[in-house]
């Protein structure tokens, strides 16, 4: 958007003068670090103009001289609240220019970790929603489960916020049997936690009024604008790269989409709560079909790909290929056949593309990110426009910007 | 009838003939080339046409050629259709002495960002744009970073010879 100077009032308003706000870009209400300069009439927003940018790390440049594993943890730090999305995102792209075939057993596991991760981003996003409209208890509430969530993480891959979980091909190891316990305990747990959360809100007459009707957005206009994700679901319309274009057997599972109608900030809230009960079923589908395999099957936990994935340590020491296998992967040797992929996965706010262009190196020639936040952000100043400066918050929030998504 | 790669190309061609090149299907995506001066008519065409329907921008960017001479950046644009459920890609090329493309943003509300971006970190001179002026990098900045003629790490360094990562040779 454009500087607006000399802001003209609008008709009827009593102001002598627009005020000139600067929130942010470490505002405490923005919960990243965004900059918006809010021209107000008295309390109503005349115009909005964001600035990003402040924690550009130069991704794309960077992966130019990374070899393709070494990039699974530049993509953790571009939505960092579904980290494991990301990676899963990278490793599937990487896999279908290499052309590897994941075994279901590899697939399944993916769809639990990515479903664990939505769950988790959609519930800071929610309960955040609820902090900025005075709700407190909502987000301590949940905390909880995002903790049970992340030590799920921690029993697979070893780490909590920036994943790097799972390899070209599949995971590095298997799934232990502390991570399938936390596993069932999330599953058994957690639908009371979220019905009771659903409670605290759904109905409550102070979130309504704050939410319903805070920075609507028509479908047309959020297609327009390149939403996608539970922001432009929310608005009507149901595309969910899940189903338009299943990734890792997501065609396996039986799942709906929630939509709403007006794209305010309610419907964004409703759309995200009623995800979360389809990931909930999805996860547990996806823990049946692997409880039910039989032989090899069920304990296969990557694909047949030497090249990308780090032999076992016995195997290096006595194996002379295992030992090859080890010594190229560390050293970055693995050349990438050239060709030019576009993949995208459902993040946990809308479409997560890579484009990834190769042409023959060891590292991508150009890798570009396509980041549902960045796109979004954009409508920012249309859908706040006339709106109330403390709705300016609670639309930030309920669109779920994430500064490390936006900034790349 | 569900729309195909095969529909989309004959409806492209029957409209621009032979303007459309490179044609191709890499990984099941359609992709092709348009001279850069009609980048607009070929966007609104698969936008209007009451069959393609190319109405969602997916991703806009440019890659860098430094070695194709009077053709160095490429624009790249990805669209989808949403109803049909089908995408493709779509490339102009342009030389780096004058990187002038026309805008998409009367379109698309969000090229705006996108060539903002494009811009940014390319130089590409969307011709049109409302406001076209740099948005990750600093306004101070005085070059386009993912342009290949800036190397990433210090070129003193010779552990980061170009030869590691598989292009060139040993110096």
């Amino acid at each position: 958007m454009s500087v607006e100077h000399h802001v003209k009032l609008p008709e009827g308003s009593i102001e002598k003068t627009t005020t000139t706000l600067n929130l942010g870009p470490t505002h405490p209400a923005t919960h990243g670090v965004f900059q918006n300069i809010l021209e107000l009439d008295g309390e109503r927003i005349v115009s909005a103009e964001q600035t990003v940018g402040y924690i550009h790390r130069a991704f794309e440049k960077l992966a130019e001289r990374r070899p393709l594993y070494q990039i699974t943890t530049l993509t953790d730090r571009l939505n960092y609240c579904s980290s494991p999305i990301n990676n899963m995102g990278w490793h599937i792209t990487c896999e279908k220019l290499l052309g590897v075939k994941t075994p279901k057993r590899v697939d399944y596991l993916r769809v639990i970790i990515m479903e664990l991760s939505r769950i988790s981003d959609h519930l800071i996003c929610n309960s955040v929603v609820g902090v900025d409209s005075g709700a407190f208890t909502g987000f301590l509430y949940v905390m909880q489960y995002r903790e049970l969530i992340y030590e799920i993480y921690e029993e697979i891959c070893g780490s909590r916020l920036t994943t790097n979980m799972g390899r070209i091909g599949g995971f590095e190891r298997n799934f232990t049997p502390a991570a399938w316990e936390k596993i069932e305990k999330f599953l058994a747990e957690y639908p009371a936690v979220l019905k009771e959360f659903e409670n605290l809100f759904t109905r409550n007459r102070i979130f309504m009024e704050r939410t319903i009707g805070a920075g609507p957005i028509s479908g047309e206009r959020a297609l327009n604008y390149g939403f996608t994700g539970p922001n432009l679901r929310a608005a009507g319309v149901d595309y969910d790269v899940r189903v338009h274009s299943p990734y890792s057997s997501y065609e396996d599972f039986q799942f709906e989409i929630p939509v709403g109608s007006t794209g305010d900030c309610y419907d964004r809230f409703l759309v995200r709560n009623g995800e979360m009960w389809q990931s909930l079923s999805i996860i547990e589908q996806a823990y049946r079909k692997i409880q039910d395999m039989k032989g090899t099957e069920s304990e296969i936990y990557h694909a047949d790909a030497p090249a990308y994935y780090l032999p076992a340590k016995k195997d290096v020491y006595t194996k002379m290929e295992a030992l090859i296998w080890h010594f190229k992967i560390v050293m970055g040797e693995t050349e990438i056949p050239p060709g030019e992929v576009y993949q995208s996965v459902e993040g946990g706010n809308g479409e997560v593309g890579y484009y990834l262009i190769s042409d023959g190196g060891r590292t991508p020639y150009r890798l570009h990110f396509r980041r549902p936040c960045f796109i979004y952000y954009q409508a920012y100043s249309e859908l706040t426009k006339g709106a109330m400066l403390s709705d300016a918050i609670i639309v930030m929030s309920s669109l779920n910007l994430i500064a490390g998504e936006m900034d790349a | 009838m569900a729309l195909t790669n095969e529909t989309i190309k004959d409806r492209l061609i029957a409209k621009f003939g032979d303007q459309l090149s490179h044609f191709e299907e890499p990984y099941g995506l359609l992709t092709f080339e348009a001279p850069k001066e009609s980048n607009l008519k070929v966007l609104q065409f698969l936008f209007d046409d009451e069959e393609l329907r190319f109405q969602f921008l997916t991703d806009l960017t440019a890659v860098h050629y430094p070695d194709q001479a009077g053709r160095e950046l490429a624009v790249v644009y990805h669209l989808h259709n949403l109803t049909d459920n089908i995408r493709l890609r779509f490339k102009v090329f342009t030389a780096v002495a004058q990187p002038d493309v026309f805008t998409a943003t009367q379109l698309y509300s969000s090229a705006n960002w996108m060539e903002r971006e494009t811009y940014d970190f390319f130089g590409i001179n969307f011709v049109g744009h409302p406001n076209l002026k740099r948005i990750l990098n600093v306004d101070e900045m005085e070059y386009f970073p993912l342009r290949k003629e800036f190397p990433l790490e210090d070129q003193t360094r010779i552990d980061k010879d170009d030869a590691m990562f598989g292009r060139g040779s040993i110096k």
